[in-house]
């Protein structure tokens, strides 16, 4: 028997479990996680291991759903400086590189900027012939400056991406060894948020590198040194370490993936709405087809970007949320006792009523913990003010959950996370309540048993390329990508083809979007 | 009484969210407007806002926009000169140069651009525009209603193509401008309606620009300050709050070019037990509470996001959001016999008799 290591970073909690080969919960545990993130992982793996019986060499792999890029760019810390090329003058010149970043992010990151002629029109046709020769004379210029990455830009690249491919090529040569991350294969439509994205790719290459060769010292002398590591994605898919390197942007966000899609494989059911409660934040999301729906766009840390990130509404409304009343007006979070729960929370003899105490007064949920005492809240809030309360944070997920929703129609709700045991059976809205067994640890879940992936968007003109043609080019390069992410060929799948219309453009321009999924090729 | 200012970076947001919120839902998003202009004074360029009595009566008038498709607009940023390649051509034709920049269209992305141009050119920008809001047609200008023409007009891409048009009405400009827009990329960069400061004054939306920063300071004012922002921005529009509620339901029919289709709300709060119909193509034209207009186009119907108190484009309407709808009466312009000809709900394709909000917020207690 094989087995995988499932690791999920959360805000307040790093979570480990064991599965095998079918999918069964071998062990979990739950440790703390911690500023730097890694010492938590590396405790988490280490706990996880000593409590089950599983012979470390019969670990194949440990997947790992980190936040580590996300904080890197939120604190500004060990970023890498990026050096910026646009291809696509006389266009564009109205708004240069990171004109609306944040300044402190946008001097963490900044190592050059240059913008050449070139780039593509809406048919794929050039606006103007690529500059190679200035080209050649910034990626010199930047490489001097001691940049760590460069990071390529050219305009429709998501229709014609031989600027980009040629600008690496000539990078390449210039400049021997440096990453160059090319925009069209990071986002989609829309210059200035792709660029963002891009640069932010670049910049998180050294944080990567850094998190997985430290990863991979403490998986050495935990006796793992066979197994293989895989990084947690955005779309809910996993993707080699040697992929993630490259593209360290798509893991940003994948703990919240990691839980959509944990709550799929803990109940099967591939449509739903799932709630993943933890102590501080609850994240509502869609189940689609066994995926989490994908947003449009999404900020990171004050910066505008369009990757593939799930579409989440975030409440700080969760089992850590403190309770306030004064005059009859109900607050519950966002802010949060985090962690310090079980010393702060009023059933715990602390002084702080907080969401948990409400729902373990009121009778909705109980704590296997002989130093908690429901009674100790119900002495100190009147029943009619735990009622109140507790119906409160109910309306309030109740609405969340609607504003999920695409239409009105009653859906099921998969409830997951460390805090979701306060929540009722029953939910307006909901066709039905689920809450699996194991919902805890659905995200290490989610991750443990991932399956590898790729996702390509391109745009077209159904004028000059038929349909056919145009969803099995797309189709080709998510393949392609799914391999280089550690996908066996003989297993790649397509998960899902979407096809917008481009509103407006003559020519039937349409924007196809391919997923490709395929099982782990372990080694 | 005459004035002149300087804009500065919080002018232009607040300039960026007001002119979104005239957009009655159109207009296309201002961000990349926005980010031109924020462009524009990091380089170092003045942009300079004067009210309407500086131009003297046989001064020249361009106003200049944008036109084309979003979807090209955020992908393909503009050059930043490409309006000013248009405006090279029309003065050419006219044999002098211009001496005031104005906006057609003080609702999304259009309100920014001529601030851009006029930074370029070093020229002032007139306070005033040609609708007072968004609308989707060339055509559809207070200028188009004291006889002005919208030819010669120029149109121009960042490449340093330029044409010149000289039609029958303002209506053949409109379908001739769409052709050569798809030919220079899906975007074009045009000076329209060139006019005389005697015309300019006589026809355009008086203080249009100042309007529109008041409106987006006294959003972000109220926010900061925690007052109610939707009673601030009925204060300072004159507004009436037509609804408060969910929407339930978008349908959409993509019929000849326009995005249109309508909205259905269910009431919350005060509004409990009330359904609202909001009727768009590009804009949010008609809307209806219980089956009665209670307001229609040319006046402004906004539709804002309950939580962020920001205005919600169409295309961004969907299940789930929870909305506030505002009606704010239009200029006074729009409402003449011909002003409902070129705008009014009949030309949109409604039978209904237009009102004015006034009369019907003051005719029932909601």
């Amino acid at each position: 028997m094989k087995y995988r290591v499932g690791i999920d970073v959360g805000s307040t909690h790093t979570d480990a479990v064991i599965i095998d080969e079918n999918a069964n919960l071998v062990s979990a545990t739950k440790t703390q996680t911690t500023p730097d993130v890694t010492t938590g992982i590396i405790e988490a793996l280490r706990k996880v291991l000593e409590k089950s019986n599983v012979p470390r060499d019969s670990i194949a792999a440990v997947m790992f759903g980190t936040t580590h890029v996300l904080n890197a760019i939120v604190q500004r810390k060990g970023l890498g400086k990026v050096g910026v090329i646009r291809i696509g003058l006389p266009a564009t010149l109205a708004i240069e590189p990171m004109l609306d970043w944040p300044s402190d992010l946008r001097e963490a990151v900044n190592g050059g900027v240059a913008m050449v002629r070139g780039g593509h029109e809406y048919t794929g046709e050039e606006i103007d012939k690529l500059d190679e020769e200035s080209l050649r004379k910034a990626v010199k210029n930047l490489a001097e400056k001691g940049v760590e990455a460069l990071a390529i830009s050219s305009v429709f690249s998501i229709v014609n991406p031989e600027h980009e491919e040629k600008a690496r090529e000539i990078a390449q040569e210039v400049s021997p060894g440096i990453p160059v991350v090319l925009s069209y294969e990071i986002a989609t439509i829309g210059l200035l948020e792709r660029e963002n994205a891009t640069i932010l790719n670049a910049a998180t290459i050294p944080v990567m590198k850094r998190v997985i060769s430290s990863l991979r010292k403490a998986m050495d002398n935990l006796g793992l040194e066979h197994a293989e590591i895989y990084f947690a994605q955005n779309d809910g898919t996993i993707a080699s370490r040697e992929f993630v390197e490259k593209f360290p942007i798509f893991t940003v966000i994948a703990p919240i993936s990691n839980s959509i899609r944990g709550a799929y494989v803990l109940t099967g059911i591939p449509n739903a709405i799932v709630v993943d409660t933890g102590g501080t934040t609850s994240n509502i999301g869609a189940l689609v087809n066994g995926y989490p729906r994908e947003a449009l766009e999404i900020e990171l840390a004050g910066v505008r970007t369009n990757i593939r990130a799930p579409d989440i509404i975030a409440v700080g409304l969760a089992g850590g949320s403190i309770v306030k009343v004064s005059n009859g007006d109900i607050e519950v979070g966002p802010i949060s006792v985090g962690y310090r729960l079980i010393e702060e929370g009023v059933a715990w003899g602390g002084n702080t009523l907080t969401a948990t105490d409400i729902a373990l007064a009121k009778g909705a949920m109980t704590i296997e913990d002989p130093r908690c005492k429901p009674e100790r809240v119900r002495q100190r809030v009147p029943a009619e003010l735990i009622e109140k309360v507790y119906n409160y944070m109910v309306a309030k997920l109740e609405e969340n959950i609607d504003r999920i929703k695409t239409k009105p129609d009653p859906e099921t709700v998969i409830l997951v996370g460390g805090g979701s045991a306060m929540w009722p059976k029953k939910l307006r809205g909901a066709k039905e309540v689920i809450r699996p067994e194991a919902a805890q640890y659905a995200n290490a879940v989610g991750a443990a048993t991932a399956l590898i992936g790729a996702t390509v968007e391109k745009a077209f003109s159904y004028d000059s390329t038929k349909r056919e043609q145009a969803i099995s080019i797309t189709r080709a390069e998510a393949e392609k990508k799914a391999v280089e992410a550690g996908a066996d060929p003989s297993t790649l799948q397509v998960a899902e083809v979407e096809e917008v219309a481009m509103p407006y453009l003559p020519g039937n321009a349409v924007k196809i979007r391919v997923k490709v999924i395929g099982k782990l090729k372990l080694r | 009484m005459g004035y002149a200012y300087q804009l500065r970076p919080d002018d232009i947001r607040d300039l960026a969210l007001g002119a979104a919120v005239l957009g009655t839902g159109g207009g296309g998003d201002p961000y990349i407007g926005m980010l031109m202009a924020l462009q524009a004074l990091e380089r170092g360029k003045k942009i300079e806002v004067v009210s309407l009595d500086h131009a003297g009566d046989n001064d020249l008038v361009i106003p200049v926009a944008g036109m084309g498709t979003p979807t090209v607009m955020i992908e393909k940023i503009p050059n930043g000169r490409e309006a000013l390649y248009a405006l090279k051509l029309l003065e050419s034709h006219y044999g002098k140069q211009v001496d005031y920049i104005t906006p057609i269209e003080e609702g999304g992305i259009n309100s920014t651009i001529p601030l851009v141009v006029a930074a370029e050119r070093d020229k002032p920008v007139l306070d005033g525009d040609g609708m007072g809001r968004a609308f989707p047609e060339l055509q559809m200008v207070t200028f188009h209603l004291v006889g002005v023409k919208a030819t010669p007009m120029a149109m121009a891409d960042e490449k340093g193509n330029a044409v010149l048009l000289d039609t029958v009405d303002n209506y053949w400009a409109e379908k001739i401008a769409r052709v050569v827009t798809v030919r220079m990329g899906g975007t074009a960069w045009i000076a329209i309606y060139p006019m005389t400061g005697r015309k300019y004054k006589e026809g355009a939306v008086n203080r249009s620009i100042t309007y529109a920063i008041e409106i987006g300071r006294t959003l972000r004012d109220a926010k900061k300050m925690g007052a109610n922002p939707i009673d601030a921005l009925l204060d300072i529009t004159r507004g009436y709050l037509l609804f408060e509620g969910k929407i339930v339901d978008v349908a959409r029919y993509n019929i000849g070019g326009f995005a249109r289709g309508e909205a259905r709300l269910e009431g919350l709060d005060s509004f409990r037990g009330k359904s609202m119909i909001v009727k768009f193509q590009n804009e949010n034209l008609v809307a209806l509470v219980n089956g009665e207009v209670v307001a229609s186009v040319p006046d402004l119907i906004v539709i804002l996001d309950k939580e962020t108190v920001r205005p919600i484009t169409t295309e961004r309407l969907r299940y789930g959001l929870r909305v506030i709808v505002v009606g704010i009466p239009c200029d006074p312009k729009w409402r003449t016999p011909k002003g409902l000809e070129t705008v009014g709900p009949r030309y949109f394709g409604y039978d209904i008799d237009y009102v004015p909000i006034e009369e019907k917020a003051g005719r029932k207690v909601m």
